[in-house]
């Protein structure tokens, strides 16, 4: 690679390493494509299957939900920011906006751990239909990853800070960032598919 | 829980188990305890991240596996030898076609062809190993304590007994209560994640790593199907963890997506565990292709006939596999339309099968067939294939299928399936690349005794089973009616025909150990593709020089021309990672964490789960960027294995 090209190429690609981890994180994430669809899938399939629980239309709210999507989609663009001064080299702003990205994702976790308790006292549980079953799993599977995207972009900070950027972390960052952007987009589809339609339906 | 419900109780068989293994058990920590191996065992293997090392490790496991399977499937035929033989009784029989079927394809087909594409891909396409060794050491430590927490059922807390496919509710916790069906389900689970991870790692491999030059259709046409298996793996494995993850949920946290209480739905399990249990199939298929492939032209002494048309048939294949799923369940009435649609895809599955078999004939049409034992093998496996594959597009005829369905045509097609496609393939590539992996071959009569006695054997077993089918007797029976008697009898005398060839075959690689010549070589069979031309023993790098590629039969085309891969003006230091035993701690205490979950010990099996995380944790916190071979050692090694001396560099 000419120096020429060195300069533009961001510097988590600079490595085959990293092109490589980038490579197989896109991968990954069809697989968690399948993972997701596959659970929109039998949640659509159990539709309406509530026995004698509470209905859907009868628990969504509107405003929690909103919250929650606002919380989310604005830590998507705030973790872009930190991308984006990754990419000037900037490790400063770097790491507030990551701080800033994780603590909306935490937020977000707080109300979703909210309405899930909210849920249950009115007598929706994992345990009472075929529908709340998929209800909780869609929704308990995307709030895992978003729980377990916080531990790791913490570690990720942490060795940000001990070592700088370097091509190495610099491509765990840029991975980290592709996971949270495409969590964002996941809960898109559970919030007009699971709570717009539940609502109204 | 009292000791006698955590240990199986009361069955002579599982006693006789239980005795061998703690036999076998203490033959191994003696026998490593007194030539002072343990060190070596941990060194060498347990934190090796060389994908040869770990191919090796997946190839013994799953032969052990086949062996398992083999039990069970002659313990299955001696019962059904004579009508009304007391020899398993209904429950024992339920449990051994439940661990034989998944033993056989989870745990033995599936390992054994990741473990060949573990060794030979790498060094087909000119790399020093996968795109990511630490995680291809997880994968398989992920299988293998998979494989464990599934057989060590048949000891501790039972065995599942809902059949390979589980079906709800059945093996839902109402009608399956017990630590059975967890064992399934977790078992299946911790492996999958190693069968994901390695899909995702050989892709990248494959489309990243490739020696200078190769083009995709350039690629040796087992590498090509290995990278069309990866993308069936990564997009059905999910489907698999899904599935198993609500069954879970359901049996232990009172979930209700499969049971006939709030308004589950028992069809739903059949349904995803058909999306990923047909693409499944494919994956233990589409290697098997690619195996007979490189076999078929090495031995023919011929370029492939029709590469192209294989490539596209191949990704067509996988395309269809995921449009084809219902056919498994045509009789649980989903109406004519449906049931239409998907007889119409299934069958359409056959023509690109039809196109490679016409492309193997071609390349046999009119070559001198040299025929060593990986060569008998594929030419067995063209006849017994289309056999298999007719009968399989007579059960696609959705209306036909109300009569064949679940009866022993059903049973027959899918073992001349899966055994003359996948287990001949296994045999017949290990037999072919074992001189690259051990430095010699395996004995030729030896090894073609056991190819007839397994043959023969296959045939006598499975044939007779169609006309059973057709009879009426259906699959999953552990008393057979005395009208079914004579063609019974002659299926069990054929299973114990494929015993004995197995037997054979393992007898055969201690034998050979002791008797066959050394390889002078690398190029065992006159081969055509890049795994030939790197030195036997290869050594830990592969590749000293990267070659550069210009044409398919890569290695072929460098001979005719006198060249090798080896071009010592060329060396530089190479970079290798370094060993590590995590992975395999990892995987133990994930093993951990699934086995307390099985017994339904939550927070047992949360706190081992924690310490999995930490461990992750640790491991990202680990900049270890291996180490360099240097120039000298390089040339040291690859001298003395080429046989060079000091005068003539490079060649
Ligand atoms: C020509 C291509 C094939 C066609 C048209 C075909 C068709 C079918 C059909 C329709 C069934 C369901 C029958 C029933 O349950 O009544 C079936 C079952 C099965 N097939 Fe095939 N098949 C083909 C190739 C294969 C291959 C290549 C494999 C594996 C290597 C395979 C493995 C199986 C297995 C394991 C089952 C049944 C599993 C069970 O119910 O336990 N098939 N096949
Ligand atoms: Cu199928």
């Amino acid at each position: 690679m000419s120096t020429q090209e060195a300069k533009h190429t961001p510097l988590e690609y600079q490595t085959t390493h990293g092109q490589m981890n980038i490579l197989g994180f896109w991968i990954f994430l069809a697989a968690e494509v399948v993972l997701f669809s596959t659970l929109f899938a039998t949640y659509a399939v159990l539709f309406g299957r509530t026995a004698d629980s509470p209905l859907p239309s009868e628990l969504f709210g509107a405003e929690i939900v909103l919250i929650m999507t606002f919380l989310l989609l604005t830590s998507s663009f705030t973790c872009g920011i930190a991308i984006h001064n990754m990419r000037q080299g900037q490790v400063k702003p770097l790491i507030i906006w990551m701080v800033i990205t994780l603590l909306l994702g935490l937020g977000f976790l707080g109300f979703e751990i909210y309405e899930f308790m909210h849920y249950t006292h009115e007598g929706a549980t994992l345990q009472s239909s075929a529908f709340w079953s998929s209800f909780y799993v869609l929704a308990g599977t995307h709030g895992l990853h978003v729980t377990l995207g916080i531990g790791w972009a913490t570690l990720l900070i942490i060795q940000i800070v001990k070592r700088g950027l370097t091509p190495v972390t610099s491509q765990k960052v840029f991975i980290i960032s592709l996971y949270w952007h495409f969590l964002d987009v996941i809960w898109i589809f559970i919030f007009t598919a699971v709570y717009l339609i539940g609502m109204v339906v | 829980m009292k000791l006698s419900e955590f240990f199986v109780t009361g069955e002579p068989l599982i006693y006789a188990g239980m005795v061998a293994i703690v036999l076998v058990t203490c033959a191994i920590v003696f026998l490593l305890t007194y030539f002072k191996r343990w060190g070596w065992l941990w060194r060498e293997w347990l934190t090796t991240v060389d994908h040869k090392k770990i191919g090796i490790m997946y190839i013994l496991s799953a032969l052990a596996m086949l062996f398992r399977g083999g039990v069970d499937a002659l313990m299955m035929r001696v019962q059904l030898a004579f009508p009304d033989l007391n020899f398993l009784n209904s429950q024992h029989y339920n449990e051994i076609f439940t661990t034989h079927g998944t033993v056989m394809i989870i745990f033995m087909a599936m390992p054994f062809l990741i473990g060949l594409m573990n060794i030979v891909v790498p060094l087909q396409i000119g790399a020093r190993d996968f795109a990511f060794p630490y995680v291809n050491a997880l994968s398989f430590w992920s299988f293998f304590f998979g494989a464990l927490l599934f057989n060590i059922s048949f000891v501790i807390g039972g065995s599942p007994d809902a059949g390979w496919t589980s079906y709800t509710p059945l093996a839902g916790a109402a009608l399956s209560p017990g630590p059975g069906q967890n064992f399934y389900l977790l078992g299946l689970q911790l492996s999958g994640i190693g069968t994901l991870a390695t899909g995702i790692n050989l892709m990248v491999t494959i489309l990243k790593m490739r020696a200078p030059g190769m083009k995709l259709f350039q690629m040796p046409i087992f590498t090509w199907s290995t990278l069309v298996t990866c993308f069936i793996i990564i997009f059905a494995f999910p489907i698999l963890t899904v599935a198993l993850a609500l069954m879970t949920i359901d049996r232990i946290f009172g979930a209700q997506f499969f049971t006939l209480t709030g308004e589950g739905m028992p069809m739903l399990w059949a349904n995803l565990f058909w999306m990923w249990g047909h693409p499944e199939v494919y994956i233990v298929i589409l290697p098997a292709f690619g195996i007979f492939s490189e076999i078929i032209a090495t031995f023919a002494n011929k370029r492939l006939f029709g590469y192209k048309a294989m490539v596209w048939s191949m990704i067509l294949i996988a395309g269809l596999s995921f449009l084809v799923w219902v056919h498994h369940f045509f009789t649980m009435g989903a109406g004519a339309f449906v049931n239409s649609v998907f007889s119409v895809s299934t069958m359409l599955i056959a023509v690109p099968t039809g196109v490679k078999i016409f492309n193997w004939l071609g390349t046999l049409y009119k070559s001198k067939i040299q025929f060593t034992t990986p060569m008998l093998w594929s030419l067995a496996f063209i006849p017994s294939f289309v056999i298999g594959g007719v009968t399989g597009v007579m059960l696609g005829m959705a209306a036909a299928d109300y009569q064949f369905h679940n009866s022993y045509f059903l049973i027959a097609h899918f073992h001349y399936v899966l055994i003359a496609g996948t287990v001949f393939a296994c045999f017949a590539g290990l037999e072919y690349w074992y001189p690259k992996m051990f430095g010699h071959k395996l004995n030729q009569k030896l090894g073609k005794l056991s190819f007839w006695l397994f043959v023969i054997g296959f045939h006598i077993t499975f044939f007779p089973q169609y006309f059973l089918g057709l009879d009426g007797m259906p699959r999953r029976l552990f008393d057979t009616a005395p009208e079914w008697f004579t063609l019974n009898f002659i299926s069990t005398i054929g299973a114990f025909g494929m015993g004995a060839g197995f037997a054979l075959f393992v007898l055969n690689i201690y034998y050979s150990y002791k008797t066959s010549p050394r390889e002078k070589t690398g190029d065992s069979w006159d081969g055509r593709t890049l795994e030939w031309a790197t030195p036997t023993p290869i050594p830990h790098y592969n590749f000293a020089t990267q070659p550069t590629v210009k044409e398919l039969d890569a290695f072929h085309d460098m001979k005719k021309r006198g060249e090798t891969t080896y071009d010592e003006s060329k060396l530089k230091p190479i970079h290798m990672p370094n060993y590590s035993g995590q992975p395999f701690i990892m995987m133990g205490l994930l093993f951990f964490s699934s086995f307390a979950l099985v017994f339904e010990w939550i927070i047992l099996s949360a706190v081992f789960l924690v310490a999995v995380l930490v461990m992750m944790g640790i491991h990202s916190f680990d900049y270890d960027d291996g180490y360099h071979v240097e120039v000298e050692d390089i040339k040291r090694t690859e001298r003395q294995l080429r046989g060079l001396n000091d005068e003539h560099t490079g060649s």
